[in-house]
């Protein structure tokens, strides 16, 4: 049994975060937002030179064919430093949904480009994830359903809480796929991209943890920091807890998505629904712990709170995610 | 550079066979019908019965080394025994603040001759341990205890009240903080005694549902020998704490406890045809997922455990930059991370016990409040184990340190915060 990240993945987390550091990644993020999403293609290219985009191409088609775990821990810096950018759609719902597919045309047309960078991707999976997240900043469009795969045509943008989520409405464009093998692949990327964005949701909950610590140990009232009040220390203790013991439930679910069928809609949903609510919780808290200045734009809390605001109920919301825990529940104890 | 990793929840061939060999004889060998309640005397003679039957199959003390009656299993192995155990809803174990609390101790902090004399007769539950911690007026603030231990030839005299003392009314012997010195910190002595000797007082306490799991304990210069100071003298509290971390850890209530309870309420919602009440339901769900984290993170912790005891190479760079982390990797070898766990457990024993009661609905209410069924989380549908359950994950939050001590340890002790007046 091996359920903690090895030396390798530690590694790899840490070579990630400190190219995310010296990135700067809030002015990155405002471009990105502004219709400049030039210096964040640049850093995709980046995260390519790393490894990042090639976790889930099979080395076939130029890919790592790393274990999902490695996506976990990838996915979880990216969600630490709220890198703007179809993330859970680019580097782990596409390649899962195109090599689960098993089109060998579609496979060698996308999957060495998403792998080296060259190509940033992103889909809708309606009713799930409903827009198409930066496909007016990207260069290859999905929409998928359980019947067909089809090229989407980018319409209208919605606006997001999280402005560097580009959200955009997509039409059919041409058929890619139908049959008996769309709707497994459709089901596998989910819970790719589920995993994926749950990642993120821890990353972006330990970010906002070690902010508030920061300014709780800064900020002075009543002549003391106001993290030497308990009121305040306890509630970053239930942080932590939170935190702490949703991340093996997410290593979990990448050992099922990986090995596991049977248990993958169970293990990916209760790693959703336990990371969306740390995070959730992570991002109350830290708001009322900075008070007015969190609640100012300047702080820059506020690109981790919209993204956790954002991921907590896109692929999947939480009723979905707990309902898919009550059926296997039910199926095991009935049986 | 890119990762390499694995990550997977196969037991291994050992592990595995662990697991059949002691799934197998709790099988055979578990009573069919519940033990009378603990704390009753037939009770107590049945449970130190069945001890005595786990020490004769070598499964009373599966982690301890072989010479004092152990098998020497690795932390997982004894994660795996526990899941087993409680699966099986063996008997609660009469001798747990000795197994799970003092032995620990004794392993860290005792001497061989101390080890060799105690700990032997502790497996076969030939001595049933008690905790003598609190007292009338040193609760939550346990350094602020007044029961002296004056030096006399040979050792020392006890005298003072403790209270709140699990299984003292039945226990042969107690473990316990003694005031040697006047610094609040550094002025106290670990001491073992025994609940017989002449000048012991024990008076049990009723509990709210009507067992007596609990006493209060009035010592009037007992004597207790040299042989029986753990630790250094006015080291007590630094030997304790040692202790408390086991208690407030994995060790006391394992996770598979959690599991097997979380399991059997999963059965009851089902059997109760409640499965399709969405409110009830999202309760079942959320208690199955906190459950099974505590499982997982108990994994990793033990796994880590084994891995630690190997040279590991240095941190990676860039890690060091970031200020306290609560994940993973910065508690590893904290013993103060002992305090999220043992907050998260207790809340969880409260949340699946409420769930169930209210699956049971006014059903609830007709268990007769027996004595203490501790770790005996019930049938999926006994209303009376589930009350008994229920009554028992109440004290959870309250004793081995109330939450709210725990929070504070955790925001100052593993997340950095500043030091305030309590």
């Amino acid at each position: 049994m091996k359920l903690t990240p090895s030396a390798e993945q530690e590694q790899f987390a840490a070579a990630l975060h400190a190219m995310l550091t010296e990135a700067d990644i809030p002015t990155v993020a405002r471009q990105w937002a502004a219709d400049d999403p030039a210096p964040g293609q640049v850093l995709w290219r980046r995260l390519a030179e790393l490894g990042v985009t090639g976790l889930a191409v099979p080395a076939r088609w130029g890919g790592l064919a790393a274990h999902p775990a490695d996506l976990v821990v990838a996915c979880e810096e990216l969600g630490h430093h709220a890198l703007p950018g179809p993330a859970a759609e680019s580097i782990a719902a596409l390649p899962m949904l195109l090599t689960t597919l098993g089109d060998d045309a579609l496979c060698e047309t996308w999957l060495p480009r998403l792998a080296n960078g060259e190509v940033i991707g992103t889909l809708a999976v309606p009713p799930h994830v409903p827009y198409a997240t930066d496909a007016d900043v990207v260069s290859l469009v999905l929409r998928a359903d359980e019947q067909t795969l089809r090229l989407g045509v980018p319409g209208p943008r919605r606006r997001s809480v999280d402005d560097t989520r580009r959200l955009v409405e997509v039409a059919d464009g041409a058929l890619l796929a139908t049959g008996p093998a769309v709707g497994p692949a459709v089901g596998h990327a989910l819970n790719a991209g589920a995993l994926a964005c749950a990642a993120q949701l821890l990353g972006a909950g330990h970010a906002l943890l070690e902010t508030t610590l920061r300014y709780a140990g800064q900020r002075t009232q009543f002549g003391q920091p106001i993290g030497q009040f308990q009121a305040v220390k306890h509630q970053l203790a239930d942080v932590a807890i939170g935190l702490e013991f949703a991340r093996p439930l997410l290593y979990a679910a990448a050992v099922a998505l990986a090995d596991h069928p049977t248990t993958t809609a169970r293990d990916v949903s209760a790693a959703k629904v336990a990371c969306a609510d740390a995070a959730q919780r992570a991002a109350r808290t830290a708001l009322q712990v900075h008070g007015a200045i969190g609640y100012a734009r300047e702080s820059g809390l506020g690109s981790w709170l919209t993204r956790i605001w954002a991921l907590a109920r896109t692929w999947g919301t939480q009723s979905w995610h707990r309902e898919r825990i009550r059926t296997a529940l039910a199926t095991g104890a009935l049986t | 550079m890119s990762p390499v990793g694995t990550m997977n929840l196969d037991l291994d061939h050992e592990t595995r066979a662990f697991r059949a060999e002691v799934r197998s004889w709790l099988a055979a060998n578990v009573p069919t019908a519940p033990l009378p309640p603990v704390d009753t005397p037939e009770g107590d003679r049945a449970h130190r019965a069945w001890e005595r039957r786990l020490a004769a199959a070598g499964l009373s003390v599966v982690s301890w080394p072989t010479a004092y009656g152990g098998r020497d299993v690795s932390p997982l192995q004894w994660l795996i025994f526990e899941e087993e155990y409680h699966r099986a809803r063996a008997p609660v174990r009469i001798n747990q603040n000795g197994l799970f609390l003092l032995a620990p101790t004794l392993f860290t902090h005792g001497t061989a001759e101390q080890r060799a004399r105690l700990l032997p007769r502790m497996a076969r539950a030939d001595d049933v341990w008690a905790q003598a911690w609190s007292e009338p007026e040193a609760g939550s603030d346990l350094a602020g205890i007044r029961s002296r231990a004056v030096r006399t030839d040979g050792g020392w005299l006890l005298s003072g009240q403790k209270t709140w003392s699990t299984r003292a009314a039945q226990a042969d012997h107690a473990f316990g903080l003694f005031r040697t010195g006047v610094d609040r910190h550094r002025g106290l002595t670990y001491l073992m005694f025994d609940l017989r000797a002449a000048g012991v007082t024990v008076r049990p306490i009723q509990q709210v549902g009507g067992a007596t799991g609990f006493a209060e304990i009035f010592l009037d210069q007992v004597f207790v020998p040299d042989a029986d100071v753990l630790g250094a003298v006015d080291q007590g509290w630094t030997v304790a704490m040692s202790t408390a971390g086991h208690e407030r850890g994995l060790s006391l209530r394992s996770p598979g406890r959690f599991t097997a309870a979380a399991q059997r309420l999963v059965r009851l919602w089902c059997q109760a045809g409640t499965h399709t009440d969405p409110a009830l339901s999202d309760r079942v769900v959320a208690g199955w997922i906190a459950a099974r984290a505590y499982q997982l993170h108990s994994y990793g912790t033990a796994t880590q455990e084994a891995a630690d005891r190997t040279p590991e190479p240095p941190p990676p760079p860039g890690r060091a930059d970031r200020p306290a982390q609560a994940g993973a990797t910065a508690l590893r070898g904290s013993g103060h991370a002992a305090s999220m766990t043992k907050v998260f457990w207790s809340e969880l024993d409260v949340a699946l016990h409420e769930v169930a009661l209210d699956l049971l609905g006014p059903h609830a209410e007709t268990g007769g409040l027996r004595a203490d069924s501790a770790g005996r989380a019930g049938d999926a549908g006994g209303a009376d184990a589930w009350l008994d359950g229920y009554l028992f994950s109440l004290a959870g939050p309250i004793y081995a340190g109330t939450n709210e001590i725990q929070r504070t340890v955790i925001a100052e002790r593993v997340l950095g915060l500043p030091r305030g007046r309590r």
